[in-house]
């Protein structure tokens, strides 16, 4: 096979840099073993959330937190780079809008009713800002589970919000569909797209609400109709309507995930998902090939000028540790930076501590093109995106789908300079 | 490590993201079936020698959609296959199960009798008689014996000559029973490339009977096929498919599946597989396919069949498409038909698979001028039952498109 770029992964990072290539013109092959994160997480493009404390504004905090952590990949992406990814994405997704600035974070319940900050959410979060504090009722459906909203309002009556305003917030259940097995959010998403099903969600749902009150869904308003789905339930209950994440499977994820998948097949994308790149060929510092293991037992090499590695982190098995305790990359064999030192402590027992493997990742030039082990260009015409990067900590400081829609941008950016 | 402990042993890579299920076509449409991570890598663990604890196994399609999404590179469809055929092994296997997994026999018996099998099969009585008593619905879609079959054509038909290229040809059983036809345009379509076209003595490669979990025949089948074709691979032939499920079947399910990793001639003729259009399309990037293609005036629906998406080759019928002018492709994005080989024949899978299909079904109807195009063929009676609208495989237009008709 043969592609002018070859982009290895499906994640955010992947298909945004595989859109923007095949866009511009550029043949382009995209591999990946399966969908990524965007599945399971919120579709929320968080940029930053902690450094370490509540980040209010991230464009203010930007600057002085890439200053502290020259390795962090933000030092080489411009806050103009940041903030035109996400102009790009809510442009570019016209049914998919997302909402929001640099300049300030909303602050969005969890589904547990934590205010969690975020620089971009999908327009149809946004009414769920608790920033200026209101009366929110919470919605919960039975055969859901893991979605408790008296967990969820409790705790969020409980929240201690930045701005000093208190939320008052509470939980109204709705009866069961009437299934006896669970429903998942998916499930729940079709159902959703059901006029029908909404007439009678609303009508159970409207004399149980107070005056001033907004309402929060977990995120299942609707799956390939999800705006009108959700105006419609809007329109019904004439207040507020928003979503709040779910656990996985996250129905916006895979909105998010349909409207970056269908623009790369609509611009010509090669798709292959359910293949591995498994290798690559390199000659004179240049890959010339990507290696990718399909159903027959042969390896099936790619041509290309340009190459993405896009493949995620650890949990996508792009990094991983061998049993002699040493970090290696999947495809390229690349230099792995911020490994502890042998002796050193590698993991600390509280997952969301501060963790020492946790910045190990691929480090990059300018371009964000990967370094070796003394630190020069590995390979000149391969680029890295995404939670593959080294030097951040996106769980800890939530900038991780900011860090894959940014880097994404920018590696295509780089590419389609370097190609005309 | 054996293939069986490698196949079951990779369900410990599973991260219960739920990915799979998201994507399980009949998890999706019927509370009967509980889905891809529950019924793969979580149950196996309970299964024991003595049996599973659940029997919603059985409403696993064997789609595969789940291993080819699976991040984790968890091998579910495979586990559930594994793990059908132990419990059916138990249970005991159905009579229907036994005959519709053996289309080779059911055309050694109807080819000769053509126009009577037929006649029974296109008689409602008859097949309410067949829904009655062996419980295969009788408005599944059931293909006709063609009455003569490809390889009886094949040995007739002179080899190209002058020819500088060769390969071989691996048509299945339904080219050689039910559509013949498919099995002849796609030679002249490779003739018309140049090459000689070379038909080995070739019987089924056993995929319906591992569906079925009739796993001890499948492995007779598909390791004498295998033993047919190597000494071709091995002096360097590609092989060609136009069946994708049984391409696939020689590509890697036999091997995973049927735990034949070990089988020299498996491996040998795995590594010179193609799908045909993945092969059309190699040639097409060397510059090599011949591309004087006259229009096609027509909008044709395109489906991907869950187990051609299985090879992980993307859709190269796609992309040779994109090569006839005039002619207009929708590309389905429904993941599967529902009729999964023979699961949409059974009469308790019947409403499912339709429900599954149904989404396909819409577009095809609102797309299709003339035909709609589709890889596989129990996928393409599927819909051609279901919407009326005839189904054509992918090579059926680029011979149109050459002037071959
Ligand atoms: C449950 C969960 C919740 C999260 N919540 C948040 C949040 O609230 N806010 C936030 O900002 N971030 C959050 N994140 C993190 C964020 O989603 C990720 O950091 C970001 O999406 C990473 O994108 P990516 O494209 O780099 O990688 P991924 O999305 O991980 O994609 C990697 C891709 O590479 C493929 N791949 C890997 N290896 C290979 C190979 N060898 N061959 C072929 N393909 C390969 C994978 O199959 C996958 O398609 C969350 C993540 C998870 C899992
Ligand atoms: S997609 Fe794979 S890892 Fe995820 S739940 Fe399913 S089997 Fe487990
Ligand atoms: S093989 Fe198909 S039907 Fe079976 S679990 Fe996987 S996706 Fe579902």
């Amino acid at each position: 096979m043969s592609a002018d770029a070859v982009v290895v992964g499906a994640g955010l990072a992947g298909l945004t840099a595989g859109v923007r290539l095949a866009e511009a013109g550029l043949r382009t092959t995209l591999v990946g073993k399966g969908p990524g994160a965007m599945h399971l997480a919120p579709a929320t493009i968080d940029v930053l959330g902690y450094a370490p404390d509540l980040v209010e504004r991230p464009a203010a905090a930007l600057p002085s937190f890439v200053a502290e952590r020259p390795d962090h990949p933000y030092a080489r992406l411009s806050a103009d780079t940041v903030a035109a990814s996400a102009e790009w994405l809510s442009a570019h997704m016209p049914p998919l809008a997302y909402v929001g600035t640099l300049e300030e974070n909303y602050l969005l319940p969890t589904a547990v009713g934590v205010p969690k900050p975020s620089a971009f959410v999908p327009e149809a979060m946004a009414a769920g800002d608790l920033r200026s504090g209101s009366r929110f009722a919470f919605a919960g459906l039975r055969a859901l589970k893991d979605f408790y909203p008296a967990l969820l309002a409790d705790n969020l009556s409980q929240a201690k919000l930045p701005t000093g305003v208190t939320v008052d917030a509470r939980a109204v259940h709705l009866s069961d569909p009437g299934t006896e097995a669970d429903v998942s959010p998916l499930g729940y998403a079709r159902m959703f797209e059901d006029r029908e099903f909404r007439s009678v969600v609303a009508a159970e749902l409207l004399p149980r609400l107070e005056p001033g009150e907004s309402v929060g869904f977990p995120s299942v308003l609707g799956l390939h109709e999800h705006r009108t789905t959700w105006l419609d339930l809007q329109d019904r209950l004439g207040r507020p309507v928003f979503e709040v994440p779910t656990l996985p499977p996250s129905v916006a994820g895979i909105r998010l995930f349909h409207a970056l998948r269908d623009a790369f097949l609509a611009a010509g994308g090669r798709l292959l998902i359910g293949s591995t790149a498994a290798g690559a060929e390199t000659k004179d510092g240049v890959v010339t090939h990507v290696v990718i293991q399909t159903a027959a037992a042969r390896p099936t090499p790619i041509e290309a000028r340009w190459f993405v590695l896009a493949t995620g982190g650890f949990a996508e098995g792009a990094i991983f540790l061998d049993s002699y305790g040493e970090v290696h990359e999947s495809v390229f064999g690349l230099a792995v930076s911020g490994v502890p030192a042998a002796g050193e402590p590698r993991f600390v027992p509280r997952y969301f501590d501060d963790q020492p493997m946790g910045r190990a990742g691929i480090a990059v030039d300018e371009r964000l093109r990967p370094l070796d082990a003394d630190g020069n260009v590995a390979f000149r015409n391969l680029f890295t995106a995404g939670a593959a990067l080294g030097g951040a900590e996106p769980w800890r400081e939530l900038s991780g789908n900011g860090l894959a829609l940014a880097s994404g941008f920018a590696v295509a950016s780089a590419i389609v300079e370097w190609a005309s | 490590m054996d293939t069986m402990e490698w196949v079951r042993g990779s369900l410990d890579h599973c991260v219960k993201c739920t990915i799979c299920e998201t994507f399980c076509p009949v998890s999706n449409v019927t509370p009967l079936f509980p889905g891809p991570k529950y019924v793969g890598p979580q149950l196996e663990r309970f299964r024991t020698d003595d049996g599973s604890p659940d029997a919603s196994l059985d409403y696993c399609s064997g789609c595969g959609i789940c291993t080819t999404v699976c991040p984790q590179g968890v091998k579910i469809a495979e586990i559930n296959s594994q793990a059908r055929a132990k419990m059916k092994a138990q249970r005991g296997i159905p009579l229907r199960d036994r005959i519709i997994a053996r289309p080779s026999a059911m055309g050694k018996v109807g080819t000769p009798l053509a126009p009577i099998a037929n006649f029974f099969l296109k008689n409602h009585a008859f097949r309410w008689l067949v829904e009655r008593t062996l419980r295969v619905h009788r408005k599944a879609p059931m293909p006709l014996f063609a009455g003569r079959t490809f390889q009886s054509w094949a040995r007739r038909h002179p080899p190209l000559t002058p020819a500088t290229k060769a390969i071989v040809y691996f048509h299945g059983c339904s080219a050689n029973h039910f559509e013949p036809r498919v099995a002849q345009m796609a030679v002249a379509v490779l003739e018309h490339n140049g090459y000689r076209v070379i038909v080995p003595r070739q019987d089924c490669c056993g995929l319906p009977l591992q569906s079925n979990g009739l796993f001890d025949d499948a492995r007779r089948y598909v390791r004498k096929l295998a033993r047919n074709l190597e000494p071709y691979a091995r002096r360097g032939y590609d092989i060609v498919a136009t069946s994708t499920s049984c391409g696939l079947m020689l590509k890697r399910e036999a091997r995973e599946i049927l735990e034949l990793e070990d089988d020299e001639d498996l491996r040998t003729v795995s590594a010179h597989m193609f799908d045909i259009c993945e092969f059309l399309l190699s040639l097409h990037e060397r510059g090599a396919l011949r591309t004087d293609f006259r229009p096609l005036d027509m909008r044709v629906p395109y489906h991907a069949p869950c187990q051609q998406q299985g090879h992980g080759i993307g859709k190269p019928a796609l992309e040779l498409f994109g090569l006839i002018p005039g002619l207009e492709v929708v590309d389905s994005d429904v993941a599967c038909c529902g009729v999964a080989g023979t699961y949409g024949l059974k009469t308790e899978k019947y409403d499912i698979a339709m429900e599954v299909g149904a989404p396909l079904f819409r577009q095809v109807t609102a797309v299709a001028t003339e035909v709609a195009a589709c890889d596989s063929e129990t996928c393409r009676w599927q819909i051609t039952r279901a919407t009326g609208i005839p189904s054509v495989h992918p090579v059926e237009l680029l011979y149109r498109a050459y002037g071959l008709s």
